[in-house]
C-alpha cells in the first residue's frame, strides 16, 4: 500500500494540477500523508489546553498521558492491522482481559514464574487471534460476526473462570509501571518504551517488508491480491495472530497500569480502539492507514480527557468532542480520497 | 518510501514539540490560594440519575463552601481503568480531596493509596472499598438494613399467607446485591435454601431483564405472591410481567432505591413499597468532611462499622402498623433523579 498510496497520490496530483484548485492540493497532501490529520488535531488540542488551563502543560502530565496510553495504544495496534485488511475486531478487549485473568492466576499460584505466566498469556492471546483468523480466512465469515461471537464467548468464559477481582503483588507483572528512564525530569516508564517500540516495529513491518505490502494489498482488494499471487488466507491468519499477540502485550501493559484484574475490566476497549484507529486516519474500508496514526488517535482521546479535566469541564463534553473527531476523521478520509482519486 | 520517512519524522516532531513546550513552562504553579482549593468527584458512570444526583449535591456544596468541584466518571460499572485515568487527571489538576464511588472496590485500592500518599484526602461514597483500604472515610447506605426493611414490609403485607417468593437480584459477586438479598431473606425469616423461594434471577438492575426474569419464573411458578427486587427498574419490569400474565394483584412487590420514577411507581400501585437511599446526602456530607479536613485539619470520626450510614427510609402509601414509613408525597419531595 505504501507504494500504491504513492502511486495513487501522484495520479491525484496530476488531477490537482490540471484543475488547479488549492483544495485539491491540500487533500492530496493529507491523502499521501494521513498522519497529518491526527497530528494537527493533537497539536491544536495540546496548544489550546496549554493556553487555557494552568496544570495541563507540564513534564509530569506529558509523561502521565503517555503512561495512560499504553493499554488502549497497544490494543489499537492490533485493531489497526485487522482494519487494514478490511476487517474489524470487537473482541480485542475480551481477549486481553481473559489473558490478564489467566496470567494473574498462574502468577499467584507460583510466584517464581511470573515471567513464564506473562509469556503464556501472550501465547494464549495469539491462539485466540488464530481462531478468529481461521474463521475469517478459511470459512470466509465476516470479521464483525466472528469477533462479536468471540466477544460474547470470551466475556462469559472470563466470568466463569473467576468472578472476583484479583490483586497481583509486586514483581515482574508490575515492572512496566515501576521501572523507567528519566530524560531530564521527563519520566519514561518501561510500559511507554514498550508501546513506542511496538509502534516502531509494526510501522517498519507494514511499510518495509513484503508482508506489510501484502496486508495493504489484501485490504485494498482481496481478489486483486490473489491474482497477483498473494496467499490471502495466510496473510489474514498472520494478521489475526499478530493482533492476538499484541493483545497479549496489552495485558502486560494493563498490569503495569494497575496491579489488579477483573472480568468486568475494559468493557469498552473495542470501541475505544476503533475510535483511536479512525481518528488516526485509517480507513475502515481497509488498505489505507498507519499504526502511527492510530497511536496518535489514542493520545488525542487522552489529551482531551486530561485537558478537559484541568479545565473543569463536564465529562460528557469529552464524549461529544470525541464523537465529533471520529466523524470528522471519516469525513476527511472520504473527502480526500474522492479529491485525490 | 519517502512518504514513510515523512510519517515518522512528522510524529517525532510532534512529540518533541509537546515535550519542549512542556519543558518551558513546567514551573507554572496552580497554588493561587488555599482558600479556593479543588475537590474531585469520580462516580461510576455519568448517565445514571443516581450519580447525577450526587454530582448536583456536590456542586451545591462546592458553591456553599467556595470550593472548586471537578466531576469525572468511569465508563461502565465494573470498569476500573477509566476511574484510574480520571483520578490521575484530577491529581494533575491539583485536587486536595477526592470523593469516589468505586467501580471495582478491590482493584481501585492501589490507586487510592497512591493518592493518599500524595496528601489527598480520600472519601468513598455509596460503595466501600475492600476492607476500607485506601480511604479516610466512607459515606454509604447500610444495604443490609435496606434489604431488611423491604423484607419486613413484604412479610407484614403478606400477613398469614405463606410466601412464594421471586427474587430479582443484581448479579453474582457484587456486595451491594448480596447484602440487600441476605438482609431481605433474614427479615422474611428465610435463607437461600428455603423452599418458599421459587426463583432467583440476575437482572443487572435493568427493567427489561427484570421483566424477562419474572416471565420465566412465572412459567415455573404461576402462584408467585411476593417479589424482592434489587432496585426499582427491576421491580417495575417484574410488575409488567405479572400484569401481562393477568396476575398484577396477586403479588406484593418490594424494592429499594428511592429514585423519583420508583416513588412514582409506588404511588401508582406498581410497587407496594420501596426503601429510599440518599445519594445526595452522601455527596454533601462527604464534601463537608473533605472541606473540614482541608480547611481545619479536622478528620471525621468513622464508626466501628467502617462507614458513616446515610440512612434509609421506607416509602409506601399502605403503611403497616409498627413499621415507620413515609408516604409518596414525602417521597416525591426527597427522591433523586427528578426533573428539578
Amino acid at each position: 500500500m505504501a507504494e500504491s498510496a504513492e502511486a495513487m497520490g501522484e495520479e491525484g496530483l496530476g488531477i490537482a494540477e490540471t484543475s488547479g484548485t488549492r483544495m485539491a492540493t491540500v487533500a492530496d497532501h493529507i491523502f499521501r500523508n494521513p498522519v497529518l490529520g491526527p497530528l494537527g488535531a493533537l497539536a491544536v488540542a495540546v496548544v489550546a489546553f496549554s493556553l487555557f488551563t494552568d496544570n495541563f502543560l507540564s513534564l509530569d502530565n506529558a509523561s502521565l498521558i503517555l503512561q495512560q496510553s499504553v493499554v488502549v495504544g497497544t490494543l489499537a495496534l492490533g485493531q489497526t492491522v485487522i482494519i487494514l485488511t478490511g476487517g474489524i475486531d470487537l473482541a480485542n478487549g475480551a481477549i486481553m482481559v481473559l489473558g490478564t485473568l489467566i496470567v494473574a492466576k498462574m502468577a499467584s499460584e507460583s510466584a517464581g514464574s511470573q515471567i513464564g505466566a506473562l509469556l503464556i498469556g501472550v501465547i494464549l492471546c495469539g491462539f485466540l487471534g488464530l481462531i478468529s483468523g481461521l474463521l475469517v480466512a478459511k470459512l470466509g465469515l465476516p470479521s464483525f460476526i466472528v469477533t462479536l461471537g468471540m466477544l460474547t464467548i470470551l466475556q462469559a468464559t472470563s466470568r466463569l473462570y473467576t468472578k472476583e477481582t484479583v490483586l497481583v503483588g509486586d514483581g515482574p507483572l508490575t515492572l512496566l509501571s515501576k521501572g523507567g528512564y528519566f530524560l531530564g525530569q521527563f519520566k519514561v516508564t518501561f510500559g511507554v518504551v514498550l508501546v513506542l517500540v511496538s509502534v516502531g516495529v509494526l510501522h517498519f513491518a507494514l511499510t518495509r517488508t513484503a508482508w506489510g505490502r501484502h496486508v495493504y494489498a489484501v485490504g485494498d482488494s482481496p481478489v486483486a491480491a490473489k491474482r497477483t499471487g498473494i496467499n490471502v488466507h495466510r496473510v489474514l491468519i498472520s494478521v489475526y495472530i499478530l493482533a492476538g499477540v499484541l493483545y497479549g502485550l496489552a495485558a502486560w501493559q494493563a498490569f503495569g497500569r494497575s496491579p489488579a484484574t477483573s472480568p468486568n475490566g475494559f468493557p469498552t476497549a473495542n470501541l475505544d480502539t476503533i475510535t483511536a484507529v479512525v481518528i488516526g486516519g485509517t480507513s475502515l474500508f481497509g488498505g489505507r492507514g498507519t499504526v502511527v496514526g492510530s497511536y496518535l488517535g489514542a493520545l488525542i482521546v487522552l489529551v482531551l480527557q486530561s485537558g478537559l479535566t484541568q479545565a473543569g469541564i463536564d465529562p460528557l463534553f469529552q464524549n461529544i468532542v470525541t464523537g465529533i473527531l471520529v466523524i470528522s476523521a471519516v469525513a476527511l478520509d472520504t473527502v480526500t480520497r474522492k479529491r485525490a482519486r | 518510501m519517502k512518504h514513510n520517512r515523512r510519517v515518522v519524522a512528522a510524529a517525532a516532531v510532534g512529540f518533541l514539540a509537546f515535550a519542549a513546550i512542556s519543558a518551558c513552562s513546567s514551573t507554572k504553579s496552580g497554588s493561587d490560594a488555599d482558600a479556593k482549593f479543588k475537590i474531585g468527584l469520580v462516580t461510576k458512570t455519568d448517565t445514571n440519575p443516581y450519580f447525577v444526583s450526587m454530582r448536583n449535591s456536590a456542586q451545591e456544596a462546592a458553591k456553599k463552601y467556595g470550593v472548586e468541584l471537578i466531576s469525572k466518571a468511569g465508563t461502565e460499572d465494573g470498569d476500573n481503568d477509566s476511574q484510574v485515568t480520571a483520578i490521575e487527571n484530577l491529581e494533575t489538576a491539583g485536587i486536595k480531596a477526592l470523593l469516589i464511588v468505586p467501580n471495582d472496590s478491590k482493584a481501585i485500592v492501589p490507586t487510592l493509596i497512591e493518592a493518599q500518599k500524595k496528601g489527598i484526602y480520600v472519601i468513598a461514597l455509596d460503595t466501600q472499598t475492600e476492607g476500607n483500604k485506601g480511604v479516610d472515610a466512607t459515606f454509604a447506605t447500610d444495604n443490609t438494613q435496606a434489604g431488611e426493611l423491604q423484607g419486613k414490609y413484604v412479610k407484614a403485607a403478606l400477613g398469614s399467607k405463606s410466601p412464594q417468593l421471586a427474587m430479582l437480584d443484581l448479579q453474582p459477586g457484587i456486595s451491594v446485591g448480596d447484602q440487600r438479598h441476605s438482609g431481605f431473606l433474614k427479615a422474611m425469616g428465610l435463607d437461600d435454601t428455603s423452599r418458599e423461594i421459587v426463583g432467583k434471577q440476575s437482572t443487572q438492575g435493568d427493567q427489561a431483564k427484570g421483566q424477562q426474569a419474572m416471565e420465566n419464573m412465572l412459567q415455573k411458578s404461576p402462584g408467585i405472591n411476593a417479589v424482592y427486587s434489587i432496585n426499582e427498574p427491576a421491580g417495575i419490569g417484574g410488575y409488567q410481567a405479572l400484569k401481562n400474565a393477568g396476575k398484577a394483584d396477586q403479588a406484593i412487590l418490594g424494592s429499594i432505591d428511592g429514585g423519583c420514577s420508583g416513588v412514582q411507581a409506588v404511588k401508582n400501585g406498581i410497587l407496594a413499597a420501596t426503601v429510599m437511599q440518599f445519594p445526595g446526602k452522601m455527596a454533601s456530607d462527604g464534601f463537608k468532611a473533605a472541606v473540614d479536613k482541608v480547611r481545619n485539619g479536622k478528620s471525621i470520626e468513622v464508626p466501628a462499622s467502617g462507614y458513616v450510614n446515610t440512612g434509609v427510609q421506607l416509602i409506601t402509601d399502605k403503611p403497616i402498623k409498627g413499621l415507620e414509613s413515609k408516604d409518596t408525597t414525602w417521597g416525591a419531595d426527597n427522591c433523586w433523579g427528578g426533573t428539578s
